[in-house]
C-alpha cells in the first residue's frame, strides 16, 4: 500500500526539485498565454459588445479560456521528459526496477498538476490585474483551475503515449503545435458559441478543451450553474483515466521496441 | 558494504537456448547458451552487434526472447519477472544518470524505487558515496561530474538495494585509464568480499583477461567458445610468431616458403603484408623461420614472438580478427 502512494510521490519530488533548479521554466511556459491574454483582450475587446457574451467584458470572457489554454500548452511537452530520460538512459534504469509503470505515470502527472495549479494562479492573478473580474466567486475559479489540471492530464498522457510509442522529439513537438490551436479555435475559448457557425458549434460539442472553457467559464457569472461544470469536470475526469490507461500501456509498446 | 552470502544454491545465471530476433532481417541472437556460478564474474566478450546488450536486456527482464529459457538466481526471469527485477542491479552503458538531480538525490529516488525503507536507505546512500568517492560532490547537480564520477554513480546506484546478481553493460566504455582501474578494483572487489555474482559485457579483451573467471565470446548471436582466460589460451598449443613482411608481392612466396617448415608452423594466415602463424616455441622457432624466408628471398621488416591472447583465441574461433570485427550498433 505505502508504496503505491510514496513511488509516485518521489517521482513527482524528482521533477519538482529539477524546476525548483530552473524556476525561470515557469515564467518562460506562461509567456506565451499572457502574450494572448493581453494582445487578444485588447484586439478584441469590443466583440463582446455583439450578443452571447452575456454582457461582460472580453478581457472577462477571455481569461478562462487562456487558463484552459494554457493547461494545454504546457501539458502537450510531457512526452519530452520521457525522451530526455529514453536518450540519458534513465528509462530504461527506471523499468528495471519492480516499481510499477503507473507510478512513473502518475508522479509525473502529479508534477504537471501542480506547474498547472502554480500557473493557473499566476494568470488569474495578472488577467484580474488586467481588469478581469471572477464573479461566480473562490469555488468557481477553483474549478476552473480543476478543469485546466484535467484537461492538462489529458493532454499530458497523450503526449506521453506518443513520446513512448514513436521516441521521436520532432513528432511529439509538431503534434502539440498542430493541436493546441485548432482544438482552442473549435471551441468557446474565444468566442461563444452562439456566434460560431453551426458545424462548429456541433464539434465543439465534443471537444474536451470545450468541455474545460465551458466548466471554467461559469466563474464570470453571477449565477453558477453548478450542473454545467460537474457534468463538463465529470467528463474531463474520465477521459482523462481513459488517456492515463493508454499511456501506461505504452511503457509495454516502448518496452517491446527496444 | 553488505557481506554477501557464500556462493551456494542455483546458478546465478542460465540462459539456454536464447533466440532474438528484431524485424525480419536481424537475429541478434541464435541459440545462446551460457551459465554463471554464483559469487563469480563472467565476461560476454565480443565486437559491437554480436548479441551482448541483447543478451543482458534478455537477463535483466527489459525485453522476451523469442525462444530459450532464461534464469537469474535461480528466478525464471520469463515467467516472473518482478522477482528477478528485486534480486538484480543494472548498470547501463549509457550512464543513466539524471543530470538534473545530484548524486545523492539520484540513489536516493534509485532505492525508494526497490521500496527501501527510509531509515536503511539513508545510510545506505552515504556509504555508497564516501565508498565511491562521492561524498564531496554528492550535493551538486551531477550535470558537473565527470565521465568517471557518473559511471561510478551509475554503479552505485546498481548496488544500492544490495543485487545478488549484477549486470554491468560495457562498464569501462569511455572512461580514461585510471577510471578504468579503479572501476576494475571495485567490481573484483564485488565478487570476492561482497559474493555478487557479476556478469559483464565487455569489447576489450584486456578487461575480460583481467576480471573474470569465466569468459564467453560471443560472435554473430552465439557462443563460440567458453572457459577461463587461461583455459582458453592453453587451448591455443604454442606461441604466436607475427612476420611483417617488406612489401606485399612477396607475401605468397613467404607463405610457400612458411608452408615447408615440416609443418613446424600452424594456422599459417595473413592480413595484408602481416602473417601469423602458430607454433610450440617460438623464441627456437625464429632462426629457422628467418632461414628459410631468406633462402626463398623475402625480406623480412620484423619478427615478434607472443604468448596467446584472448584475441588469438577469437581469431581462432571466428576466422576474423578481433579489431576487423564489424563496429556497429551495439545489440
Amino acid at each position: 500500500m505505502s508504496t503505491l502512494v510514496m513511488q509516485p510521490t518521489h517521482m513527482a519530488v524528482r521533477y519538482l526539485r529539477a524546476l525548483w533548479r530552473q524556476p525561470l521554466y515557469v515564467v518562460m511556459q506562461l509567456v506565451q498565454p499572457v502574450i494572448w491574454l493581453f494582445l487578444f483582450g485588447q484586439l478584441f475587446k469590443n466583440v463582446a459588445t455583439l450578443p452571447g457574451f452575456g454582457g461582460v467584458s472580453y478581457i472577462d470572457y477571455l481569461a478562462p479560456g487562456v487558463l484552459v489554454m494554457n493547461a494545454l500548452l504546457s501539458n502537450g511537452w510531457s512526452g519530452t521528459l520521457y525522451l530526455t530520460d529514453m536518450d540519458r538512459g534513465v528509462l530504461d534504469r527506471f523499468l528495471a526496477t519492480p516499481a510499477r509503470r503507473s507510478s512513473f505515470l502518475i508522479g509525473q502527472l502529479i508534477y504537471w498538476a501542480m506547474l498547472t495549479v502554480i500557473q493557473s494562479v499566476i494568470l488569474v492573478a495578472l488577467a484580474m490585474l488586467g481588469g478581469a473580474r471572477f464573479d461566480g466567486g473562490p469555488l468557481s475559479v477553483l474549478a476552473l483551475v480543476a478543469a485546466a489540471v484535467l484537461l492538462g492530464t489529458v493532454m499530458a498522457c497523450f503526449s506521453n503515449a506518443l513520446a513512448l510509442r514513436l521516441r521521436d522529439q520532432n513528432t511529439v513537438i509538431a503534434a502539440n503545435v498542430m493541436l493546441v490551436l485548432p482544438l482552442c479555435f473549435v471551441s468557446s475559448v474565444f468566442l461563444p458559441q452562439a456566434l460560431m457557425p453551426g458545424w462548429i458549434r456541433t464539434v465543439a460539442g465534443f471537444n474536451p478543451v470545450n468541455w474545460a472553457v465551458e466548466a471554467g467559464r461559469q466563474s464570470i457569472v453571477a449565477h453558477v450553474d453548478w450542473s454545467i461544470v460537474l457534468t463538463r469536470l465529470g467528463g474531463l475526469a474520465a477521459l482523462a483515466v481513459v488517456f492515463g490507461f493508454l499511456a501506461v500501456r505504452s511503457f509495454r509498446a516502448y518496452q517491446r521496441a527496444v | 558494504m553488505s557481506a554477501g552470502a557464500p556462493p551456494s544454491g542455483p546458478l546465478a545465471i542460465e540462459a539456454e537456448h536464447l533466440e532474438k530476433r528484431y524485424g525480419k532481417d536481424i537475429r541478434a541472437l541464435r541459440d545462446l547458451s551460457f551459465q554463471v556460478e554464483r559469487g563469480t564474474i563472467f565476461a560476454l566478450l565480443g565486437p559491437n552487434g554480436a548479441g551482448k546488450s541483447t543478451a543482458v536486456k534478455i537477463l535483466t527482464t527489459m525485453t522476451r526472447p523469442d525462444a530459450g529459457r532464461a534464469r537469474v538466481a535461480g528466478i525464471d526471469a520469463i515467467a516472473n519477472p518482478q522477482r528477478v527485477r528485486r534480486v538484480i542491479g543494472c548498470v547501463a552503458q549509457k550512464d543513466a544518470v539524471d543530470l538534473e538531480a545530484t548524486g545523492r538525490e539520484n540513489i536516493m529516488l534509485q532505492g525508494q524505487l526497490y521500496g527501501m525503507p527510509s531509515a536503511d536507505l539513508h545510510g545506505r546512500v552515504i556509504a555508497l558515496l564516501d565508498h565511491f568517492q562521492l561524498t564531496e560532490a554528492a550535493d551538486r547537480v551531477s550535470r558537473t561530474y565527470s565521465g568517471g564520477m557518473r559511471r561510478k554513480l551509475g554503479v552505485a546506484m546498481g548496488l544500492v538495494h544490495r543485487p545478488e546478481v549484477l549486470f554491468l553493460d560495457e562498464p569501462t566504455t569511455g572512461l580514461d585509464p585510471e577510471a578504468r582501474s579503479s572501476l576494475w578494483a571495485e567490481i573484483h572487489r564485488l565478487a570476492t568480499n561482497d559474493g555478487v555474482s557479476v556478469l559483464l559485457t565487455t569489447h576489450y579483451l584486456d578487461e575480460a583477461d583481467h576480471l573474470a573467471q569465466r569468459v564467453a565470446i560471443i560472435d554473430e548471436g552465439r557462443v563460440v567458445t567458453e572457459g577461463s582466460p587461461d583455459q582458453l589460451k592453453s587451448r591455443l598449443r604454442g606461441d604466436a610468431i607475427n612476420i611483417q613482411l617488406d612489401a606485399d608481392a612477396v607475401v605468397d612466396e613467404a607463405l610457400r616458403a612458411l608452408g615447408n617448415q615440416n609443418g613446424r608452423l600452424r594456422e599459417l594466415t595473413n592480413e595484408g603484408r602481416a602473417v601469423r602463424a602458430r607454433v610450440d616455441d617460438g623464441a627456437s622457432a625464429v632462426p629457422g623461420v628467418l632461414a628459410s624466408l631468406e633462402a626463398a628471398g623475402v625480406v623480412v621488416a620484423s619478427v615478434t614472438v607472443s604468448r596467446p591472447s584472448l584475441d588469438d583465441v577469437y581469431l581462432s574461433h571466428t576466422g576474423h580478427s578481433f579489431n576487423a570485427a564489424g563496429a556497429g550498433d551495439s545489440r
